[in-house]
């Protein structure tokens, strides 16, 4: 049993660092769909995928890194309260934009190039 | 009162969760003190109820919240896979859902939970519909929204939601 320990403490700092550099990735992989992306409603869609997966994974690799401290709680806390605020912060971003006559593009779209999306502003 | 109890219990295992300090009577009882006075504050505004003080009922919450989590996750990969194509198609769509939970509480945990899966987003809310948009016409099925209402309501102790 001890051993078994012993053995998954050996491994503790590689699952952290495969878990915080996979965050990375999908972080850097939600930025370029923000740029990708054609209109507003979509790349919201975007940032969704920061604000969840890439935070949660980011956070996971951290509170392995800390190990069973103070400090893993308090980690645990953010990422509580980012679950928490991130959704309604979004919401009121797109809420904003529904009231304010923003028409979301709709239909399929192929190959949007980033230039369309400036006349979505107006 | 139950439920100024369990407030000021959890105010004092955040405040001792966060500032770390076991052994200094002087700031434990400041401690004490600040998370007694907030709850005082809580029931001079009269909003000491089942939602500012959900404590007895968070048993629920974590029987929804690991589904939840592995819906994200999904939603998450599908969203990942459409950003990643080289030839990209989105398929956007407005949708209003008519499935809610009764309950504000359970409405509230419905829309957030819709926006916190990536690929929907709660646009507009109101008593008996939620306006979502959705980037795939894949994620906007009416089965998956009645059964995430379905696991809402029951996370906030509903039997059935409104049909």
């Amino acid at each position: 049993m001890s051993d078994l320990l012993h053995i998954l403490d050996i491994l503790r700092p590689y699952v952290a660092g495969i878990a915080l550099l996979s965050g990375g990735v999908i972080v850097l992989i939600g930025a370029s769909g923000v740029l990708r992306l054609p209109d507003f409603y979509t790349r919201l869609h975007a940032a969704g995928v920061t604000d969840t997966l890439g935070t949660l994974l980011v956070l996971l690799g951290l509170i392995l890194l800390s190990g069973f401290t103070l400090l893993s709680g308090k980690l645990a806390l953010v990422g509580l309260f980012l679950l928490l605020t991130s959704p309604a912060a979004t919401h009121a971003v797109a809420n904003a934009a529904h009231k304010a006559g923003l028409k979301p593009r709709l239909g399929t779209i192929q190959n949007p190039s980033p230039d369309e999306a400036k006349g979505d502003a107006s | 009162m139950g439920y100024a109890l369990s407030l000021t219990v959890a105010m004092a295992v955040l405040w001792l969760m966060l500032s770390g300090h076991y052994d200094s009577t002087l700031l434990l009882s400041l401690g004490a003190g600040s998370a007694i006075f907030a709850s005082a504050l809580a029931w001079r505004l009269h909003i000491l109820d089942g939602e500012t003080s959900p404590y007895h009922k968070l048993w629920r919450f974590f029987v929804y919240w690991p589904w939840l989590l592995w819906e994200v996750i999904k939603a998450n990969i599908i969203v990942i896979r459409t950003i990643l194509q080289p030839d990209m198609v989105l398929t956007p769509r407005m949708v209003r859902v008519k499935t809610m939970p009764k309950t504000d509480m359970g409405r509230a945990l419905f829309a957030n939970s819709i926006t916190l899966t990536p690929g929907t987003v709660s646009v507009d809310l109101d008593a008996d519909e939620v306006i979502v948009h959705a980037v795939l016409k894949e994620l906007t099925g009416k089965e998956g929204f009645a059964d995430m209402a379905a696991r809402c309501a029951r996370a906030c102790g509903e039997k059935d939601p409104v049909k």
